[in-house]
């Protein structure tokens, strides 16, 4: 099979799921019962007003129909107006989903760091205690759910030693004018130090929170294939050229070692996006998450509709991403 | 063969010792909770309100782990707390497993149409958020236990399905299988006989793991006020009043946190122990 092929049926069977998932949605939250609409207007509105906002959300058709022009707004990048606040579900969450990315990012930037360190550590002292406390701490962290960790954050750094805000994304004082709502990457770019320790002040415990499990999968993974990988023959005749061992684990087992735990930490990686949802409620973070479950409590369909599909899109690029990366850099299939 | 086997045989272990105690200490504490609980758990009186746990001043003889802002006793709110998070570990965690694990199977033992549209229905729910899409499926179902149930088995479904999916695949790949319908079972037959027995260690880790992801959904679920009917007390429900008051009474935050931890932890740590206990290549 060539690499264009498979390439292909990704694509197609991606653009199944991203279908599947609308589908879904949108006959699930179609038989939401009380009525939206009636919800919105004032008490005292006539049938006739209620009719009226019915057929301007085109909440008179039938599902199919409604299906239909939905997914032809869509195409177009029209994904419908917010029932709650009455401004275009595009705009509402493209301005929350750079809280929600830069999130995701630095948690996975933590996982990556700490469950490497972690990895190397077991592997550099394996058969001691350290390989020990590393495999207990990582059994421990993957038992509990980002959702206590998170809790369990609020009380060490929030309320013991509170030294990191435990609500919001920035500080309403600050004083910031920047033309992007990626706030991190562009103080980061602007070099503005207050505007990053701010940021970062409030974003340190949802995204350890986000980390934690993450970064323990990574520390078991890759610690059992870098010891796998430290007894084939080429890592031993590295060693018999008077490598250090800590040269031989870095240079010569972790390129092999680190390909199954590549693919893993993509699936994963979706996961830490998926537990945005609950952590940004819990740090009242305005991301994404945080505004899906305001739009559910809200019951404004459009909304819900269109961050769904957003985080679907979303998930599966990035398994997407993965799997191209996975073939670009094995080199048993680069050739094939 | 004999010895070598016995050798192999694990002694049951302080994992599970600890966890299984704990678990055992909380139901009973849920069936017992009207018996062993001081205070009615929805009781309040704003004169008893943030009264701090025993060892601290200004407490109150009989409110051990002290009161929140409604003067309610959070020590007999925790037990009745367990009764709701139990229920919905055992029941939901059935549930999910049954339906799941069957799925499983049969995508992986019998493979082509089945497994075709079974493991597509997983790549859909794989590109869920799972704690939104339970969260919207409250909001479609209605508060109330049977609804969390049902979010649960429908979000957590593929958990076990793509496990026992891959598991039911190599173990269908195996010689003993094909010497099984070579020697006259039927398909069917074999994959009861034959694959499940192999996969079941498999399936009871998962499930011990899925009681206790149930009983986390649960309390996600009651953190933002969609689990059931607000005045029953729910772990999720404390946590939620405990992180808006956390700096003025800590402990209406701290005593349900522990709770669940130790909870979520035991389930975990037991679906390990019990797998060590069951694999057939050890036993």
């Amino acid at each position: 099979m060539t690499l264009l092929r498979t390439v292909l049926l990704r694509l197609i069977t991606t653009l199944i799921t991203l279908l599947g998932v609308a589908v879904i949605v949108f006959v699930v939250i179609r038989v939401v019962p009380g009525n939206p609409i009636a919800m919105m207007l004032p008490p005292g509105a006539t049938e006739a007003d209620i009719l009226r906002l019915e057929t301007q959300y085109g909440f008179d058709k039938s599902i199919p129909q409604q299906f239909v022009i939905w997914l032809g707004g869509v195409m177009q990048g029209d994904f419908g107006m917010s029932i709650s606040t009455r401004q275009p579900v595009s705009t509402l969450v493209l301005s929350r989903l750079p809280a929600t990315l830069e999130l995701s990012i630095v948690a996975l930037l933590i996982a990556v760091i700490a469950g490497g360190t972690m990895a190397l550590l077991g592997t550099r002292f394996r058969d001691t205690k350290t390989e020990g406390l590393v495999d207990v701490t990582a059994g421990m962290a993957l038992s509990i759910p980002d959702f206590l960790w998170g809790l369990v954050l609020i009380l060490l750094f929030g309320v013991l030693w509170p030294i990191f805000h435990i609500s919001g994304r920035i500080s309403p004082s600050l004083d910031i004018d920047f033309t992007t709502n990626f706030y991190l990457f562009e103080a980061i770019l602007r070099l503005r130090f207050d505007v990053i320790a701010d940021l970062i002040g409030h974003m340190f415990m949802p995204a350890v929170a986000l980390a934690i499990p993450l970064a323990a999968i990574i520390a078991q993974l890759l610690k059992q294939s870098l010891k796998e990988t430290m007894n084939l023959d080429y890592v031993t005749l590295a060693r018999t050229k008077g490598y250090g061992e800590g040269k031989v684990i870095t240079s010569e087992a972790l390129p092999n070692a680190i390909l199954p735990t590549l693919t893993l930490v993509g699936v994963q990686f979706t996961f830490l996006i998926g537990g945005t949802v609950i952590i940004e409620r819990l740090f009242s973070y305005e991301g994404l998450g945080n505004m899906a479950i305001d739009a559910v409590i809200n019951r404004d369909l459009p909304l819900i509709q269109g961050i769904v599909i957003l985080f679907a899109l979303l998930f599966t690029l990035i398994n997407l991403a993965v799997d191209m990366l996975y073939v670009v850099l094995n080199p048993r299939l680069r050739h094939a | 063969m004999r010895d070598a086997r016995a050798e192999v045989r694990r002694p049951i272990g302080l994992r599970l010792w600890l966890s299984g105690g704990w678990l055992s200490l909380l139901a009973l504490a849920a069936i017992f909770a009207p018996l062993i609980a001081p205070h009615d758990p929805l009781a309040q009186d704003l004169f008893l309100g943030r009264l701090p746990p025993f060892w601290e001043d200004g407490t109150e003889p009989g409110y051990v782990l002290g009161t929140d802002s409604l003067g309610r006793d959070v020590l007999s709110r925790i037990l009745y707390g367990a009764r709701l998070a139990l229920i919905v570990a055992l029941v939901a965690g059935t549930l999910t497993c049954l339906i799941g694990a069957t799925l499983g199977l049969v995508a992986g033992y019998y493979r082509g149409w089945c497994d075709r549209i079974i493991s597509r229905f997983v790549d859909i729910w794989m590109a869920f958020p799972p704690v939104l899409f339970a969260i919207l499926l409250i909001a479609v179902l209605g508060p109330g236990l049977i609804s969390i149930i049902i979010a649960i088995v429908v979000i957590d479904w593929t958990r076990f399905a793509r496990v026992i999916r891959a598991e039911a695949m190599s173990q269908g790949a195996m010689d003993y299988v094909a010497s099984a319908q070579v020697a006259g079972r039927t398909q069917f037959g074999t994959m009861l006989t034959e694959i499940l027995p192999n996969v079941l260690p498999t399936i009871v880790a998962l499930l011990t793991l899925e009681m206790g992801i149930a009983v986390i959904v649960e309390a996600i679920l009651s953190f933002v006020n969609l689990s059931i009917s607000t005045d029953s007390p729910t772990w999720g429900g404390m946590i939620a009043e405990g992180r808006t008051s956390v700096h003025q009474a800590w402990w209406v935050l701290v005593f349900p946190l522990i709770t669940l931890f130790l909870t979520v932890l035991s389930f975990s740590q037991l679906g390990e122990g019990l797998k060590d206990r069951f694999d057939p290549v050890l036993r």
